[in-house]
């Protein structure tokens, strides 16, 4: 006869266990006091900014696509706070491993939107980036930049430099071994690393609930070791809070996992049609709790901002995206021999002999 | 000026799509952001943003129309205040790429373009140098102390390779010699160690990543090909990833199908990397030196069974043999015989058998499998009008059928006889001792196929 016994895991209360760091709430209230070196005007005022110049370039990028002037690509709509806010949150001499949604991190650390551009269009000289030399072109693999951020960490630790690595993944990459086998090296090794999952909700069609029965995704930190916690991902300044709390732990020797809670308002990227799978309804309701408008309320009611400060916003950020947009348009295409360039450091002669075919036209 | 609005594509696989509806009519004023129309394809439904400001001249495809294909134009705008009539007499459009205009704004220059390599030859080794007989184990860890000792940016990374001192003993007494922070031994994550010192090359570190056996590294194939391989060349160059991937590679004795197979084919197929399989010790020694000062990654296949036997070694300071450069092993006039790594020795086996018979065989060691030198093997079969070549893994689509290809494409006029390949036979690899000998190419398929093709059989 078997005793009874209860083998069900544990009820944990993830809000209990992984609290949500929040500050406003979604209308942009102050629900818990806000830190006074980040309740600072100009702080502030340069977040929105950046997550405007985010939704706006990332407009325009997407009707780019639809009008045939740039490639498939992935809109970070509704998610900006995220994007932006780990950008503010790292050190210029940082290292951004970024996914292929993250365009706010991107711009704050530098990359031009010409080159972000360039990139969708599908012309590698976009990721030759002249702004942050050391970040890391988008990947596209999914998780496959994690073990690389266990690479740069090591790296930093190897050559004793106060940097971390900053790898920004989606929920549905925590379902990959890339994203296991690099938090539990991290937590072997002591490695200064941050891993921000945006919880987006969505791995294109597959809800979080999809992708795991664990009710939070911080929690995973717990099997590698190291530290995890959750934030509120439309909450740009919870976000810049805590991932900036994360970066300073990590570049002690302890990486961290944070998990940004946010919502994905448009397609997967510009092959998708999101209404294929999921409701109006949700998304309808979520708008209600996205970010820009979220920081503008607070902005607002603390006095900080106008409706003149607005309008003269929008009306610099549309400019400057227009005009990114035409260099970006009249940039003349690769030469055909370019696909033999970056291959190799030197051409092997083999490949001397097809890129002369090439040049010579008889490819 | 008008301004043509073309049939977008939802993805770049779509041809073609249907026209729902206008949600503008001709005369309508738009504003960029405003949407012009619904398109739907079986996939999806979107909205066509205009994303310029202007007056509808003309609608040139009716809402409800199927099949219009991508970039076809379906309506004009024109400027505010222009006629509507400019925009009919307009030529037809180009392809949005075409737009590009043809000067390079400041800043764009071309970079500058891979230079191609200069003609590689084998290093002179100056008359009266002093030979030291040791084995490939010893070489491979002399290449990496030197190489750790001459730059600091290269460390030792693996399961084993510290404290045990090597699943095979290669890294002995390294961890002695650098620490711990340059011999790490990683916790069992082939996939997961491989895409981190892939990071570790991106971040400026010279990673030497050994797999206990290449049979493990096919977790890892992901980050070897499209992390290491490609990065460069996605990154338009900002990126190099100066790595070396190491370790044994096909079969040892008995350990069965999994643990038995060669990956110079799988790996020797793949743009961006180089892949290097020596069989002498010297050679095992000059080239993962190269391998490791290498600005690219580099696959580099060493072979178990060789671990143990000893070669002549040249004693030198800085003994380095380049990359991409085959060598001819024994000289001979009447049939090539080309091969790398293990099965040199039945190879060299079956040249002297050969001999015995009259029939003088010239020997080739590829020791790099991309890039081929096809220089060599060319040159090599001008002279003989022969070839049999032979390796250790399956021959379809490998390194033989490779080389084969080449010498039927840039010899065949020389060639008398067709070229003839060996390798293991075309089974999973048998466990049972009997019949793995039976499946592994022997001296005596090497004399075989050397004498059918000199039509001595």
């Amino acid at each position: 006869m078997r005793a009874e016994s209860d083998i069900s895991p544990p009820e944990l209360d993830p809000n209990r266990y992984w609290p949500v760091l929040r500050y406003l709430d979604k209308a942009g209230i102050a629900i818990a006091p806000i830190p006074q070196d980040l309740d600072d005007r100009d702080l502030l005022a340069s977040l929105y900014r950046a997550m405007v110049l985010t939704r706006t370039f990332d407009q325009k990028a997407v009707s780019l696509q639809r009008t045939g002037r740039l490639g498939t690509y992935a809109s970070s709509l509704g998610q900006e706070a995220v994007s932006v806010g780990v950008g503010a949150s790292m050190h210029k001499d940082d290292v951004l491993l970024p996914a292929f949604r993250d365009h706010g991190t991107m711009l704050w650390r530098g990359v031009t939107m010409v080159e972000i551009l360039q990139y969708w269009s599908g012309d590698e000289r976009g990721c030759d980036f002249a702004g942050p030399r050391e970040d890391f072109p988008v990947a596209i693999p999914v998780a496959s930049q994690a073990p690389h951020a266990v690479g740069v960490a090591m790296a930093f630790q190897l050559r004793k430099e106060p940097r971390v690595a900053v790898c920004i993944l989606g929920d549905g990459a925590t379902s990959k071994g890339d994203f296991y086998e690099a938090i539990n090296a991290c937590g072997v090794w002591n490695l200064p690393a941050v891993f921000v999952i945006n919880n987006n909700q969505w791995a294109i069609s597959e809800p979080t609930r999809m992708q795991t029965a664990a009710p939070t995704l911080a929690q995973k930190a717990v099997a590698a070791g190291i530290s995890g916690s959750r934030v509120d991902g439309n909450d740009v300044i919870a976000v810049h809070d805590a991932v900036s709390r994360a970066i300073d732990e990590a570049r002690q020797g302890r990486p961290q996992l944070v998990e940004a809670l946010t919502y994905r308002l448009g397609d997967h990227t510009t092959a998708d049609d999101a209404r294929r799978y999921r409701d109006d309804a949700e998304v309808s309701a979520r708008w209600q709790e996205e970010p820009i408008l979220r920081l503008r309320n607070y902005l607002v009611g603390r006095g900080w901002w106008t409706k003149a400060d607005e309008e003269a916003l929008i009306k610099e950020i549309r400019a400057q995206v227009d005009a990114a947009v035409e260099d970006y348009l009249a940039m003349p295409p690769q030469e055909p021999t370019a696909m033999f360039d970056h291959l190799y450091e030197t051409l092997p002669q083999a490949l001397s002999e097809q890129r002369r075919m090439v040049e010579d036209g008889d490819g | 000026m008008s301004i043509d609005i073309l049939m977008p594509a939802l993805s770049p696989t779509m041809e073609e799509g249907t026209l729902a509806k206008w949600l503008v009519k001709e005369g309508d004023t738009v504003s960029s952001g405003d949407v012009l129309a619904e398109i739907e394809t079986d996939k999806a439904t979107m909205e066509l943003e205009s994303i310029n400001d202007g007056k509808v001249a003309k609608i040139l495809v009716p809402e409800g129309t199927e099949g219009v294909k991508v970039n076809a134009v379906i309506a004009r705008l024109v400027e505010e205040g222009e006629s509507s009539d400019a925009a009919a007499a307009k030529p037809a459009p180009k392809a949005p790429k075409a737009e590009a205009k043809a000067e390079a704004p400041a800043g764009t220059e071309a970079k500058p373009t891979a230079k191609a390599e200069p003609a590689l030859k084998d290093p002179e080794i100056p008359a009266g140098t002093e030979m030291v007989e040791m084995t490939v184990r010893e070489a491979l860890r002399d290449a990496m102390a030197e190489e750790m000792r001459r730059d600091d940016k290269v460390f030792l990374m693996g399961e084993e390779v510290g404290q045990y001192q090597g699943a095979y003993k290669v890294s002995q007494e390294l961890l002695q010699e650098f620490g711990e922070k340059r011999v790490i031994d990683t916790p069992i994550t082939e996939h997961g160690f491989t895409g981190l010192g892939v990071g570790a090359a991106m971040a400026g570190l010279k990673p030497i990543v050994e797999f206990m056996t290449f049979n493990f590294a096919m977790q890892a194939i992901d980050h070897i090909i499209n992390s290491a391989a490609k990065t460069r060349y996605m990154s338009g160059g900002m990126i190099s990833v100066p790595i070396v991937f190491r370790g044994p590679n096909g079969f040892a004795s008995r350990v069965a199908a999994q643990h038995s197979q060669c990956y110079a084919s799988w790996y020797g197929h793949v743009p961006g990397l180089k892949v290097v399989a020596p069989y002498s010790a010297a050679d095992a020694k000059g080239l993962l030196k190269s391998a490791i000062r290498d600005p690219n990654p580099v696959v580099f296949l060493e072979q178990e069974l060789l671990y143990g036997r000893k070669f002549e070694v040249p004693k030198l300071d800085d003994y380095t043999v380049p990359i991409g450069k085959a060598k001819v092993v024994r000289e001979g006039k009447d049939v090539t015989l080309i091969s790398f790594s293990y099965t040199m020795l039945a190879v060299l086996d079956a040249a002297e058998k050969l001999a015995a018979e009259g029939i003088d065989a010239e020997v080739i060691d590829l020791r790099t499998i991309r890039p081929l030198d096809a220089e060599t093997l060319v040159a090599s079969v001008k002279k003989t009008n022969r070839a049999v070549v032979v390796e250790q893994g399956w021959t379809a689509y490998g390194v033989t059928s490779e080389v084969s290809s080449v010498l039927m494409e840039q010899a065949f006029d020389w060639l008398d006889a067709p070229v003839l390949r060996l390798g293991g036979a075309d089974v999973p690899m048998p466990y049972a001792a009997s019949l793995e000998k039976v499946a592994i190419v022997q001296p005596e398929d090497v004399v075989k196929a050397a004498k059918t093709v000199c039509y001595k059989a």
